[in-house]
């Protein structure tokens, strides 16, 4: 179990997205308080697993982040907050942190997803780049997230999603398109949903 | 093969591939290179992946205008893109059969879109056309039986059409090559075929042909609007472009307008509305 790179398409090859999921989180405060804190050494997004259906559910979030990182027009202080917010469909952005990302004592598994690009060197940032590989970052998660790590995988992520709340935040419910599906049909059904999830995240703002 | 004709039409695009620069955004790597479908007027279509190497996705982009303002440019694309993916996503919300949004970039002129596989109505329709006895006698005795599976089609597109309307949308340019027929994603498809081929007859593989769900694509032109007159329109722009793309199965039309009024509740007063705009074609006048 380690780490693992995430390759998404139309991303430059010089972004590099790794990403690991962490199962029963015993310090979900203490991590909360690095990102309050603005600990420049936990400069991660850090995601509620339950909020997550699936793994091109996370990667059009992440797409989203990179792609106004490229922009250069971040809505949030950098690209791992804009992952978090990156899932909203909404522009309320206090709320997007709270549905997303953790809740001291609420959340229970925690995604991490971390990028690597080449900042400019105008950008103030105590830790460079250069300096993090995946094993680096593996370890630092490993030393400081009290939780067990399980793979990125769609099975995984079924597991922990919660339905009530995804319905609730993407707006499902009642919605016709979903409805029209048979209710014996559930893999037409979470496929469906997905393809709402992906245009609320694609659409936000627009 | 049903791929036969889709390939051929995508043939030469591969060779003109390199005639454009791609958008800056198909400049970083995927899995696979992207290829140029269609050059329309307003813009180009690139089939290519989108988030993953499995999940084939159709890039629409629109180029910026030389000859415009650039900063009107820039904000007509903008606005034109951004209410196409709004469209869109209402759409599917409503359960209207359209791609879904995966990604988009308006102020760079672009949109990713769910690939719809199958091929485009028109296509299937020729098809199915094709294959009928070419001669007169025999045609005129087979036409009255053996049109069940394209009238069960025409009835298809009926309703999405009234699907569509009911949702507030207009398409604006509704044609047989803005539909798409999407075979039945069933796990078994591909192990039944292959078993069956030898033991169906050729009815029943030609029945086969029209089968699939209707979606409608290219919402370049669409609008919002719940009048009749727009509604009779977009109907009418279909009834021409069908009766000149497929002349022979023109009598066959009445049954997408019968299916449309029985989908849709405000359907008789659009067809009412459709016999004035066939008087007086699509503009409308402009006395009063």
């Amino acid at each position: 179990m380690a780490l693992e790179t995430l390759r998404i398409e139309h991303v430059p090859s010089d972004h590099h997205v790794y990403a690991a999921l962490f199962r029963d989180v015993q310090n979900v405060d203490f991590l909360q308080a690095q990102l309050i804190g603005k600990n420049p050494e936990f400069e991660y997004a850090f995601i509620d697993a339950s909020v997550i259906i699936s793994r091109t559910h996370l990667f059009a979030a992440i797409f989203r982040a990179l792609n106004t990182l490229i922009e250069g027009t971040l809505q949030t202080p950098n690209v791992h907050s804009d992952i978090v917010i990156g899932l909203s469909p909404t522009n309320n952005i206090s709320e997007s942190y709270r549905r997303y990302g953790l809740t001291p004592s609420k959340t229970r598994d925690v995604l991490v997803i971390k990028v690597v690009y080449p900042k400019l060197s105008s950008e103030n940032s105590t830790i460079t780049s250069e300096q993090l590989t995946p094993e680096s970052i593996w370890q630092h998660l490993t030393t400081h997230i009290q939780g067990t790590p399980v793979p990125l995988t769609n099975e995984e992520f079924a597991k922990s999603t919660d339905w009530v709340k995804v319905r609730k935040y993407y707006k499902l419910n009642g919605m016709p398109g979903v409805e029209r599906i048979d209710k014996a049909d559930e893999e037409g059904r979470r496929r469906e949903m997905e393809g709402l999830i992906i245009s609320g995240i694609a659409l936000r703002g627009l | 093969m049903a791929t036969s004709t889709s390939t051929s039409t995508a043939a030469p695009a591969v060779v003109e591939e390199h005639q454009f620069p791609l958008p800056p955004i198909l400049t970083h790597p995927s899995a696979a290179p992207p290829t140029l479908i269609t050059q329309g007027a307003e813009g180009r279509l690139y089939k290519t992946t989108f988030f993953s190497p499995d999940i084939p996705c159709a890039l629409k982009y629109r180029p910026p205008k030389p000859y415009r303002h650039p900063v009107l440019d820039a904000r007509l694309t903008k606005a034109r893109l951004a209410f196409e993916a709004k469209v869109l996503e209402r759409c599917r919300r409503e359960g209207v059969p359209v791609p879904a949004v995966y990604a988009q970039n308006a102020a760079a002129g672009w949109i990713a879109v769910e690939w719809i596989e199958g091929a485009p109505v028109r296509v299937k329709i020729n098809e199915w056309l094709g294959q009928r006895p070419k001669n007169e006698e025999e045609e005129r005795s087979a036409a009255e039986q053996d049109q069940g599976p394209l009238i069960e089609l025409m009835k298809r597109i009926g309703a999405a059409i009234a699907a569509l309307h009911r949702t507030g949308v207009v398409h604006g340019d509704l044609t047989t090559s803005n539909m798409m027929l999407r075979p039945h994603t069933k796990k078994t498809t591909t192990t039944m075929t292959s078993e069956q081929t030898n033991g169906v007859s050729k009815e029943e593989e030609k029945a086969k042909l029209l089968e699939g769900d209707v979606v409608i694509i290219d919402f370049g032109l669409a609008n919002q609007s719940q009048s009749d007159e727009d509604r009779a329109t977009d109907l009418y722009v279909l009834e021409r472009a069908f009766a000149s793309t497929h002349p022979r199965a023109e009598n066959l039309f009445e049954h997408l307008l019968e299916s449309y009024k029985q989908s849709f509740k405000k359907g008789a007063s659009v067809l009412h509305k459709l016999e004035d705009v066939r008087m007086r074609g699509r503009k409308r006048s402009m006395i009063g």
